[in-house]
């Protein structure tokens, strides 16, 4: 039982990545019609954001280790350490936390400059053309992140206050322990999705994004500049696959092809949900998320071997045979 | 067939076959690259079947170029060392396997049939890395062994006495660094080509054509689009499947980083920066691509240095680290600008930019076979 809760907490873990990769995707989708093969080095580029602020904190000077006394030792000392001590050590422990102050602004400023620069000349062009441009993007930024940090997996430290397992199983009355961090990352994805939702039902700004996603054209004849809303939604999008990617280091180690391996899959969940629906993706990104851990389990992995390489992928076939249009998608959007 | 695409096909394959003669004046005039050049023209010639004709979007053809090397690789395993049962086996293979994803995927079309393709791939990739290692081998690729059973091969006493065989071609060696090799990979490619040509101008080709600029329309007339659409997607998966025969053919081992989702972007790659729906453009793509993948992922620094010798120093050194990043290790990095640039600026790849060169400067006459052939692409 425990086990299979365990696989479950996983599954929710994952899925809350694939979900909010594929809330992105989806975004961008139902506003600007375009979809976005470079989400997943968006991905990428949110996790190593993480990467280059340890790396920022932690520039280092030699300093004389007072550990060995019978010869000249010397150690890299961070900066920080050496100007603030102990709060110093703090602030590079909780570095991936702290990441979020680059990579927020970084990937928004990066959506909105590669949707005004880029994607807007490709709003006319056949879909075959915005698939290709994406796909050389994805390309150009994994290759630009490999040249700045190599092609080995970086690992980043979790916070010391998050290390710690949590009892969850005190729940079920047993006592099964789950890393606080995973669990971190699930709340953060659900609080981000939420946030997501609120925005565009509660607020002026989602009630005109809304309208533009239904029709684009009257929106602008009503004098609203959709677009440029339009391209804040990308920015957006760009920001939560940053917060995704950079949350998701302490459980990863980011190379710089993670990105392209989530994207696959965030397809497959955006398909799953039915292209143009929020609510699908987060759905279809948890229960694929779940499904993939469920099946890694002995009982089954021993069963039908391979099974958990597979799962996704079948799901997706037989719900394209039986509900072609995904689970939530709704009728006349993106139908071919 | 008229009489302009006979000639089209002399061209062809004249230049195939006068390659190891004109091969080193580009520093290719050894096997190893020029079979690269035949064999995944090959593959850009079928990929282009169906995304130049239908328009529908491929982003996993590399599975079949790796299904099909498995398949030779275990020909020669089990059967004989001989390259034709292995890539009739191999053609076969990779049809067999369209069949069922072009089942599945051909039910949507556009977006949806690309990202269906991909996650095909990437399924195939991971599936050959884990649970189908006893037919893989997992990591580290399908090998010929000692202990082979090559049936055939001993019924017919040609099995060596000791050592791995090499591949061979009723009776002369190929994998073994002759020329042999490429004779087989470039008379393959004609072949190829001849065949896709014929499919192009034929009836079969125009109605392709008519899905790609209006499928509701072709089938207000009656026309049930998806036979149509699995038929082309079954060819183009033989062609992917072929050139994997003839990769193991020339070089007799398979492994999964065949059917890795880069491998998949190379082939639009190609097709796309030759030129899609032109006759010559993705078979130049893979020539440029593979040609660059050879030379530029062998240069270092020094080597760019050195390039850049007649700079001042000052300037140079930064110049030459800059530029640096583009080769060797990182060559993929200038082929995804490259790649970009040209989806941005010439979507009709380096045919379309050729055809502009011709009509700027109005010296038609000669380069006008070469502009004929090509239809704009969108």
């Amino acid at each position: 039982m425990d086990a299979i809760i365990l696989q479950f907490l996983n599954g929710v873990d994952k899925g809350a990545a694939y979900a909010l990769i594929a809330l992105g995707l989806t975004l961008i989708f139902g506003t600007l019609g375009v979809v976005n093969f470079a989400h997943g080095a968006l991905f990428m580029l949110g996790a190593f954001c993480a990467v280059t602020t340890n790396t920022l904190l932690t520039l280092s000077q030699k300093v004389k280790d007072p550990s060995i006394t019978f010869f000249e030792a010397y150690i890299d000392q961070p900066y920080l350490v050496t100007w603030y001590g102990d709060l110093g050590a703090t602030i590079i422990d909780w570095s991936v936390p702290i990441s979020l102050l680059l990579a927020i602004p970084v990937m928004f400023l990066l959506g909105t400059v590669l949707e005004r620069g880029l994607i807007r000349h490709f709003y006319n062009r056949p879909h075959a053309d915005q698939i290709l441009v994406t796909f050389g993007l994805a390309i150009v930024l994994g290759e630009i992140a490999r040249t700045f940090y190599g092609a080995n997996p970086l690992p980043q430290p979790t916070p010391d206050f998050f290390t710690g397992q949590v009892n969850i199983g005190a729940i079920f009355g047993s006592d099964l322990a789950y890393p606080a961090w995973r669990l971190l990352y699930f709340l953060v994805g659900v609080v981000i999705m939420f946030g997501v939702f609120a925005l565009l039902q509660f607020t002026r700004f989602g009630m005109v994004v809304r309208a533009g996603m239904q029709d684009r054209q009257m929106v602008q004849l009503l004098g609203i500049n959709i677009q440029a809303r339009f391209t804040l939604v990308f920015g957006m999008a760009a920001a939560i696959a940053g917060v995704a990617g950079a949350l998701y280091t302490p459980t990863l180690p980011p190379n710089y092809e993670m990105g392209m391996e989530f994207l696959v899959i965030s397809f497959v969940v955006v398909v799953v949900g039915g292209m143009g629906s929020l609510g699908g993706a987060v759905l279809a990104g948890f229960m694929l998320g779940i499904l993939e851990a469920i099946v890694a389990l002995p009982v089954i992995s021993d069963l039908i071997p391979g099974i958990n390489q597979v799962i996704i992928y079948a799901v997706a076939v037989v719900v394209l045979l039986t509900r072609p249009r995904g689970l939530m998608g709704r009728k006349g959007v993106m139908e071919d | 067939m008229r009489k302009r695409d006979y000639f089209l096909l002399f061209i062809f394959a004249a230049v195939m076959l006068s390659m190891p003669i004109w091969g080193p004046f580009i520093d290719a005039g050894y096997p190893d690259i020029m079979q690269r050049f035949a064999v995944f023209g090959l593959i850009a010639v079928g990929f282009n079947l169906l995304f130049g004709l239908t328009g529908y979007l491929s982003f996993g053809h590399a599975a079949f170029l790796g299904i099909g090397s498995y398949t030779a690789v275990w020909c020669f395993k089990l059967f004989t060392m001989d390259v034709i049962p292995a890539i009739i086996a191999s053609t076969i293979m990779g049809g067999l396997v369209a069949l069922i994803l072009g089942f599945v995927a051909l039910r949507r079309s556009g977006i949806y049939f690309s990202i269906l393709t991909l996650a095909f791939a990437q399924m195939m990739y991971s599936l050959a890395y884990s649970v189908l290692t006893p037919l893989t081998n997992g990591e580290t690729g399908l090998q010929l062994a000692l202990g082979d059973a090559r049936v055939l091969d001993r019924a017919l006493g040609t099995n060596p006495e000791s050592g791995l065989p090499s591949t061979s071609f009723l009776g002369f060696g190929v994998s073994n660094q002759g020329m042999t090799g490429y004779w087989i990979c470039a008379i393959v490619a004609i072949i190829g080509f001849y065949i896709a040509l014929r499919i192009t101008r034929s009836s079969f080709g125009i109605m392709l054509r008519g899905i790609k600029s209006n499928q509701t329309r072709m089938s207000y007339t009656g026309l049930a689009a998806r036979p149509y659409l699995i038929t082309v997607f079954v060819i183009s998966g033989m062609y992917a499947g072929l050139a994997g025969g003839l990769l193991a053919s020339v070089d007799p081992l398979a492994g999964a980083e065949r059917m890795y989702w880069t491998a998949s972007g190379e082939i639009v790659l190609m097709t796309i920066l030759g030129g899609v729906g032109t006759m010559f453009g993705p078979i130049l793509g893979a020539g440029i691509i593979k040609w660059l993948e050879a030379k530029l992922s062998t240069f270092n620094e020094s080597v760019v240095e050195q390039a850049m010798a007649f700079l001042p120093d000052s300037i140079e050194h930064s110049f030459a680290v800059v530029a640096s990043k583009f080769v060797g290790e990182g060559w993929h990095l200038s082929l995804g600008v490259i790649f970009m640039l040209i989806v941005i600026f010439l979507p009709g790849g380096v045919m379309e930019g050729l055809q502009r060169l011709v009509g700027l400067f109005g010296f038609g006459k000669t380069k006008k076979q070469g502009a004929d052939t090509s239809t704009p692409a969108e």
